[in-house]
């Protein structure tokens, strides 16, 4: 049995730096790299796509960076582990079994695809049998907004991706699974830990947790003592070093940048949390205040005592759903009276929409340099800022007074107030807002399914 | 007899300290939610935080910029609080018309609460 299992971190988002993955599998000896890509507005963006072309839906980042990288991986022999499946694993994986065929390594390469997790054609039937699956927000029953749901994915656990890999994929390409369970099915594999082993799930589940986000545990968008961080420009993306015993350490490859201390651990723990007593996966409930946390060298923080209770019998939903449309237009305003000459360009923008009879659910309007980041507990400088963005933003149900409303804004640089600027990328675009609507659904309901493609 | 007179004043007046010289924070968005973790620089500081930045002191902090209740947990494991702040993020995630439509920089809008530290 392995002694010390290394996960890295390659990704902490759809869309995150694309030299890290190569750096974490090349700059130091690693079994797992592990990319999560998908934050919970991800899949509404996925879906987007699909539903444009059903070929995609997945993180289409993936593909270019396992051609750069799966000769390294083949030849180290590291393995994956990704949701970059998105709402399409199928056709990512078939993508990916593609590129090794054409850079010949197709032969020993074996693809895991986890899938399960798409509820969308079974929505009226669950209604039907009592699954309300309301809104966990608001608690507002699905029945809202059926007509308007474009997807809607239960988050798989560890579990499938346990199972994939005892099956021997190389690579496991996994539609909504928790960003936590792709760190956890490799400790739980490597270590055959029991699933109802919570302590030991529980630790994987904070290990998880902690290198989800990439280089947000490494320095990364630390605020702690963040202007002695060293070398952000080559950042070293987070590893857990894990053991059989439920106990790991973070740390990073070493030359280099970035730091790894309890106290940017910390920041990342507290990172997206709700009841710190309570974090809920489908694998367990972790217990984050029985974290015990000690600077083990430099670069090296050791996790140990964490506790874990039993998973629920229940997995969370997203769904998304269509909501309407938004647009956003933005023009800068100069020294003198920069602020109130922003003010008084929103008042006339909002008074020609009121006159164009334009119905909007919402109007906000936004002074970048002022107020957009600390609203009125940050107004102390603003009759002295030397320059203020003029931000307004604008959602309907309907199209039309959106698209109206991107007309407005140019306008106003000759026929507003003086001194403005910052108009050079033209006419705001109309978006679509594909909605998040979390839900809970019983566990008997969902059952994952995994696939092996030899490539 | 001058130190003397200093220890007096001390009694009297505890001084505002604004949470930016006492802790660092982070936070981030679920839903319509945005979460603040905020973390004791000094472990000492835990018990201060703790007893001053209570979630009623930060749900007044907050008046205005968000439209639901202040909920707050303790980790004195870790020397931090955290506190969720919901109705805080316009709708949240797509829906928001927001600048910080994830809840990024309540963190540093929290630093800005000054709490009563006796001298």
């Amino acid at each position: 049995m392995t002694d010390t299992l290394r996960i890295a971190a390659g990704q902490g988002f759809w869309g995150d730096w694309l030299e890290a993955p190569y750096r974490q599998v090349t700059q130091g000896p690693v079994d797992y790299l592990m990319m999560d890509y998908l934050a919970e507005v991800t899949m509404s963006i996925m879906q987007k796509q699909k539903s444009r072309d059903p070929s995609q839906g997945y993180a289409r980042d993936f593909l270019p960076l396992m051609e750069r990288i799966l000769p390294v991986l083949a030849a180290r022999k590291i393995r994956v582990t990704t949701n970059a499946g998105g709402v399409n694993p199928r056709a990512c994986a078939l993508a990916v079994a593609e590129i090794a065929r054409r850079l010949q390594l197709g032969r020993r390469l074996k693809i895991g695809i986890v899938t399960g997790d798409d509820l969308l054609d079974r929505l009226d039937d669950l209604l039907q049998r009592g699954h309300p699956l309301a809104n966990l927000d608001t608690g507002r029953p699905l029945s809202d907004v059926r007509g308007q749901v474009l997807s809607a994915n239960a988050y798989l656990g560890a579990a499938p991706v346990v199972e994939a890999l005892a099956r021997g994929a190389d690579i496991v390409i996994t539609g909504r699974v928790t960003d936590t369970g792709l760190t956890l099915g490799p400790m739980m594999h490597a270590f055959r830990w029991r699933p109802d082993d919570w302590d030991k799930l529980a630790a994987g589940t904070v290990a998880g947790h902690t290198i989800e986000c990439g280089a947000q545990a490494s320095g990364g968008n630390c605020l702690v003592d963040w202007e002695r961080i060293p070398d952000l420009a080559n950042v070293g993306y987070p590893i857990a070093e894990a053991r059989a015993d439920g106990t790991f350490e973070i740390t990073k490859h070493p030359g280099t940048g970035g730091r790894i201390s309890v106290a940017g651990v910390t920041e990342q723990l507290v990172y997206e949390m709700g009841d710190p007593a309570s974090y809920i996966t489908p694998d367990c409930v972790a217990d984050f205040t029985s974290i015990r946390l000690a600077q083990a060298g430099k670069d090296r923080v050791r996790f140990s005592g964490i506790r874990g209770r039993p998973a629920t019998d229940k997995l969370k939903v997203s769904l998304a759903y269509f909501y309407g449309y938004k647009a956003v237009g933005t023009l800068v305003y100069a020294w003198p009276d920069a602020y109130k000459k922003a003010r008084a360009a929103d008042r006339i923008l909002r008074q020609r929409l009121a006159d164009l009879g334009l119905a909007f659910e919402a109007i906000r309007t936004e002074f970048v340099g002022v107020d957009a980041a600390h609203g009125r507990l940050a107004l102390e400088a603003a009759a002295e800022a030397p320059e203020v963005q003029l931000r307004v933003a604008v959602r309907a149900r309907e199209k039309a007074p959106v698209e109206r409303f991107t007309r407005e804004i140019a306008p106003l640089i000759l026929n507003g107030p003086p001194s403005v600027t910052g108009f050079a990328g033209g006419r705001p675009k109309p978006e679509e807002i594909v909605a998040y609507w979390p839900a809970l659904i019983d566990k008997s309901e969902v059952r994952a399914c995994v696939d092996i493609v030899e490539a | 007899m001058r130190g003397h007179r200093r220890s007096v004043k001390k009694a009297r007046a505890p001084r505002l300290v604004p949470l930016v010289e006492l802790a660092h924070a982070r936070s981030g968005d679920k839903g319509d939610t945005a979460n603040v973790g905020l973390i004791a620089k000094r472990p000492a500081d835990y018990e201060l935080l703790r007893r001053q930045v209570t979630a009623a002191r930060v749900a007044r902090h907050f008046k205005g910029l968000i439209e639901g209740p202040v909920e707050r947990f303790e980790l004195p494991n870790l020397h931090a609080l955290n506190f969720l702040l919901h109705g805080a993020l316009d709708g949240g995630g797509t829906v928001s018309l927001k600048t910080d439509a994830q809840g990024k920089v309540f963190s540093t809008a929290l630093l800005r609460l000054a709490i009563p530290v006796a001298r």
